[in-house]
């Protein structure tokens, strides 16, 4: 188990630093430097800006750029941001637990969502519940992710003002707010962005899940499970759900990049502080460092979120248990 | 004679699917006696498990048990009962054991766990009382160490251990009635022998009925009293085991014993039944046996035989009965030898 761990390990820093090269060389190669975009100010020479350049390094040949980039991350360090005017581990650091608290939240409820909808599903398969049920996760499955933000963003804030507008807390009011009013208004501002992603995410788990079901119940052991007298119920939930599991955690893993990508566009619309957003408006201003940097650590967490459902899965069946 | 335990009255158990209605069951009547062991016996798709699922009421869809059929058991008719009633006596009065060892046993849970479930389930104990009751039960199939087995996984056992792990689910709660479907056949021949004695000895001990399904007359011989002959989903044949034996009626009886391995024999081939099983969607009108039958004439083509009784509680499915001369001509030989047998 150790050892496998470790060669996970060894094979998610080999993509990491495939990931961040393309990245670097992709975003070097686009036309253009945080200095001609950002410093549009007409009284600041093109000397003053070749001197900038200099200051940075991007006047030296790509690849070396890239070995001291290197270089610097091996020492934990990934640069300056120029839009932020702050190391880009400090932007990061603000950023991610916005991030990991969208994805946390979205990715625990996306997948109850989607198995309690799978199971409602596959228990009366083939009734109206289970084929109005498949339409609306087939609705949501097609669904571009930022057109169900901005719908939720219209529906909730301005026809139905119940939610704000964006952000992860209230601009003025936070700092004034006492614990419990503080946790209102995160959870306020964090429940659209959190449920547009769960949405977009459970209906693709329920539409897995339902076939795992689906595949499952044909099985030898339902059988025996019927034989010893159990209800469909029972058998459901305790025979097929368990195996049917199986499946859905290898989707878990595969499910990360996109509910990576997802929280990316909803943070974007949502203006919610994370790092999704960091990197988009990263791109807009020619923030090479914060771009790179957020790559690198979205391809990190997309590994990692690999190994772990494997590990997982490793754990869920016994059959893998023993080695 | 006093009322059996399982009385099976014109069982119709018919699917419904794209390329027809298959009559796998169509009429079949028989008992179970309390204590006895009763055999059915005939080739592949002549409706012995269909028969088996029928009185557990497990046919799933396109199948359906037809109106008129009756399953009489302990006083109530299984084909009626409601489905919580149908509950309490699966597991609990009628179990079942299947071929499949390898796949009837669910890969996720420790076999302690399948097996203690279906106590918790009717014998309303807790986790720790249902645990004990069935390593209990593990050891009487004969499972050496059975509180360190309870706590395997099916992976972890061979084929010989999980198939008594599914006798020890089907004996916990001590049913009346064993439905054994081929209980052997997945199992190396050692094994199967340790089964089939496992099976006779737990039916002696807890004086248990048993159904015991197969397609091989050897595991008849060995374990029933009583022995029931299915062909295209009717019975053709019913008799005591031995005078099935001594006098077989049926052509298609005297057939299967001739296709019959001997064991000790040096057999170089393997006798077969000429032809195949008609299919269940289009059963042949009048005898269904008829196109596989070396005696045939005009009446079995006209008239679908009635199981004739025979004499000394011996009933067979053909014409012969009324015109036994005709057993001396036959047009062909009964069976034919094909195939270089199994050594
Ligand atoms: N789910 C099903 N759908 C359609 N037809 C079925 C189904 N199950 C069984 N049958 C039909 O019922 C017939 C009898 O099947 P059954 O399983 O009872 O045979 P069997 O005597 O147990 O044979 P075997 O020795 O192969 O187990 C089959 O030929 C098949 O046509
Ligand atoms: S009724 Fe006729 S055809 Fe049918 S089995 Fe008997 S002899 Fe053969
Ligand atoms: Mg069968």
């Amino acid at each position: 188990m150790i050892r496998f761990i470790a060669r996970r390990l060894g094979q998610a820093a080999v993509i990491v630093a495939i990931v961040a090269a393309i990245t670097f060389a992709l975003i070097h190669l686009a036309p253009g430097d945080p200095f001609s975009a950002v410093l549009d100010n007409p009284n600041v020479s093109e000397k003053v800006r070749e001197t900038l350049r200099a200051q940075y390094g991007l006047d030296r040949p790509l690849p070396e750029q890239f070995v001291r980039y290197i270089g610097a991350l091996a020492r934990g360090e990934m640069g300056w941001s120029f839009s932020h005017d702050l190391p880009v581990r400090e932007v990061l650091a603000t950023a991610l637990p916005n991030t990991l608290l969208l994805m946390g939240v979205a990715l625990v409820a996306s997948f109850a969502l989607g198995i309690i909808v799978a199971l409602v599903q596959v228990a009366r398969r083939g009734s109206i519940i289970d084929n109005v049920l498949g339409a609306i996760s087939l609705f949501f499955f097609s669904m571009p992710d930022f057109w169900l933000a901005i719908l939720a963003l219209l529906a909730l804030t301005y026809w139905l003002p119940i939610f704000p507008v964006g952000g992860a807390v209230d601009p003025v009011m936070h700092e004034y707010l006492g614990l419990g009013g503080r946790i209102v208004d995160r959870l306020k501002h964090l429940v659209l962005p959190a449920l547009t992603l769960t949405l977009l995410a459970s209906a693709s788990v329920a539409r897995y899940q339902r076939a795992a079901l689906l595949d499952v119940l044909p099985a030898d052991y339902i059988r025996t499970a019927r034989l010893k007298g159990l209800t469909e119920k029972e058998i459901l939930r305790r025979h097929a759900l368990r195996n049917a599991l199986l499946p859905i955690i290898t989707l878990i893993g595969l499910s990360f990049p996109a509910l990576l990508t997802g929280a990316f566009f909803i943070e974007r619309i949502f203006a919610w502080p994370g790092m999704g957003y960091a990197v988009v408006n990263a791109i807009g201003t020619r923030d090479y460092p914060l771009v790179v940097g957020g790559v690198i650590i979205g391809s990190i967490m997309v590994t990692l979120g690999s190994l772990l459902a494997d590990l997982l899965y490793a754990w869920a069946d016994p059959r893998l248990r023993s080695h | 004679m006093a009322s059996p335990l399982l009385s099976i009255r014109d069982l119709r158990t018919y699917f419904y699917t794209e390329s027809g209605v298959a009559k796998a069951v169509d009429g079949v009547s028989f008992d179970i006696g309390a204590g006895e062991t009763v055999g059915i016996v005939g080739e592949s798709g002549c409706g012995k498990s269909v028969t088996a699922l029928s009185i557990l009421r497990l046919i799933q869809p396109p199948g359906r048990i037809e109106a008129g059929s009756r399953i009489d058991f302990e006083g109530k008719d299984l084909v009626t009962l409601p489905d919580e009633e149908m509950r309490n006596i699966r597991g609990n009065r009628i179990s079942m054991i299947f071929q499949e060892p390898m796949s009837a046993l669910n890969p996720v849970f420790t076999v302690g766990d399948q097996v203690a479930e279906v106590a918790r389930i009717h014998a309303g104990i807790g986790r720790k009382k249902s645990w004990e009751l069935a390593v209990e039960t593990l050891a009487l199939t004969g499972i050496p160490a059975p509180e360190e087995r309870a706590k395997q996984y099916p992976h972890q056992l061979s084929g010989g251990m999980r198939q008594r792990v599914l006798i020890a689910m089907a004996l916990i709660m001590k049913p009346a009635l064993i439905i054994a479907d081929e209980p052997t056949t997945a199992l190396d021949v050692t094994i199967q022998a340790q089964i089939l004695d496992l099976l006779v000895h737990l039916q002696k001990e807890f004086g248990t009925s048993i159904l015991m399904i197969t397609h091989d007359l050897g595991v008849i011989a060995e374990t029933t009293s009583r022995v029931i002959v299915m062909y295209a989903g009717e019975i053709v044949e019913e008799a005591s085991v031995t005078e099935l034996f001594a006098r077989p009626h049926h052509p298609y009886t005297e057939g299967l014993m001739h296709s019959m391995p001997h064991i000790g024999h040096d057999q170089e081939r393997l006798n077969v039944i000429p032809g195949t099983v008609p299919s269940p969607t289009n059963w042949p009108h009048g005898c269904r046996f008829r196109e596989r039958c070396p005696y045939s004439w005009d009446l079995p083509e006209r008239e679908h035989p009635p199981l004739y009784d025979v004499g000394a509680g011996h009933t067979s499915r053909c014409h012969l009965a009324r015109e036994p001369q005709r057993r001396n001509h036959p047009h062909e030989p009964l069976v034919v030898q094909e195939g270089v047998g199994a050594a």
